[in-house]
């Protein structure tokens, strides 16, 4: 048991080291990244988007009614705009990343390993490490705090929505209270969180992937891993790094 | 080739949103960004003695109703005061010229803002005109010290300190 969890930890760390020299990848091939970070974070803009909506909406009206006990609705703005930069951007992002491309990143790679054509490449003495696998981490690592800045943005208009436009807070108060209370450090939390998920979850799906037993059922159990474990894993750093940033 | 050129389009677009975002995110949530609201409406100043952490955005309001909004803080070094320009929407175009401001705070957690009340003045705020009569913000901390160091001074007689007098709306 403790063996077998030694064993897995050493090899997601020596797998990633690998990975790690194989980051070059973005100089010499930056077409095989760009196509990356369409397919992980141009496709899931929309879902991103349409999530962010209604998270921001259900916070201007959470917060509303948590905020009005204590005649203090102004604060709405600054109560919505920290709740997404800090914890709801980041982790519901990371979230959706693992089930919408997380998921897609490891079954097609699980695929690839099941119809032999990871093993054909290291016949050709390609690396599958450098063509397939560098570049689709680096563009999930890429996409994913581009995708939460977008979703903390919808969010905050969608709370200034229900907020202002249909719960009546003062547009003023809202923003000038929100530009007064929020600091240049919440924002690069929220950041350094993304950049940590997106790493995190990148780093599960392709792993996932490229070690699936190549089979159907492997290939659908890999699948499922990368969620599970990505979701584990989000929630884990971000409680990390929130003690951590909340620590300083 | 069609295919290429749609990938790219897509991934530039992505790209592009996510920096402008992210650009959003850093520069105007922190600090004093673009003030959010209509610009319409007649300009008034006042001074103030003490703006406390009123902002540019916060409301004026009369009997708890929004008239207008704070456009500029300003602080005017001939006289050591704030200078305080409200925006008030024209149609609320009778507005004493005698009225007083002060600066309020909303609810517990709440804003501050600014509370005009309507003096008997004939005559009424145009463009550009001020307001003569203002209240500073109040500073909790030092009334209490106020309070304490007259209640030392004078063995428990007390002066209560000037509290602005009207309704919190």
């Amino acid at each position: 048991m403790i063996e077998s969890a030694l064993r897995n930890i050493g090899r997601v760390a020596i797998f990633l080291l690998r990975l790690l020299r194989q980051t070059g990848v973005v100089f010499t091939e930056p077409r095989a990244v760009i196509h990356q970070i369409y397919n992980c974070g141009a496709r899931s803009l929309v879902i991103i988007m349409l999530c962010g909506l209604f998270v921001g909406m259900v916070l201007g009206l959470q917060g509303f009614d948590l905020l009005q006990r204590f005649g203090s609705e102004d604060a709405l703005g600054v109560a919505a705009a920290l709740g997404l930069l800090k914890e709801l951007g980041p982790v519901v992002t990371a979230l959706l990343f693992a089930g919408r491309a997380g998921t897609a990143l490891a079954s097609e790679i699980g695929l690839m390993r099941a119809t032999d054509q990871l093993t054909a490449m290291e016949m050709m003495a390609v690396d599958p490490l450098r063509k397939v696998i560098a570049p689709r981490f680096l563009g999930g690592i890429v996409a994913m705090p581009l995708l939460v800045a977008v979703f903390n943005v919808i969010g905050i208009f969608g709370a200034q929505l229900i907020g202002v436009q249909l719960m009546g807070v003062d547009t003023g108060a809202f923003w000038s209270q929100m530009q007064g209370a929020v600091e240049l450090g919440d924002v690069n939390e929220g950041i350094v969180k993304s950049v940590c998920f997106g790493f995190a979850c990148s780093l599960v799906a392709v792993y996932e992937g490229y070690h699936a037993t190549p089979t159907a059922a492997g290939v659908g159990l890999a699948t499922t891993r990368t969620v599970v474990i990505s979701s584990v894993l989000t929630l884990l750093i971000d409680y990390i790094l929130t003690a951590a940033f909340l620590g300083r | 080739m069609k295919s290429n050129r749609s990938l790219e389009i897509g991934t530039g677009l992505f790209v592009l949103l996510g920096f402008a975002a992210l650009i959003f995110l850093t520069t105007q949530l922190p600090g004093s960004g673009m003030t959010f609201g209509k610009a319409d409406g007649y300009k008034v100043l006042a001074k103030f003695d003490n703006v406390g952490d009123l902002k540019p955005g916060s409301p004026v309001s009369m009997s708890g109703v929004r008239v207008g909004r704070v456009e500029a803080i300003a602080f005017d070094a001939a006289d050591y005061r704030a200078e305080v320009t409200l925006r008030i929407e024209s149609q609320y175009n009778r507005i004493p010229d005698d009225s007083d401001a002060s600066i309020q705070t909303a609810g517990l957690l709440g804003g501050k803002y600014v509370g005009l009340g309507a003096g008997g003045s004939e005559t009424f705020l145009a463009d550009g005109g001020r307001i003569e009569f203002t209240q500073s913000a109040i500073v909790l901390e030092s009334l209490v010290n106020k309070f304490f160091a007259n209640f030392a001074d004078k063995g428990g007689t007390t002066t209560t300190p000037e509290t602005s007098t009207e309704e919190n709306p």
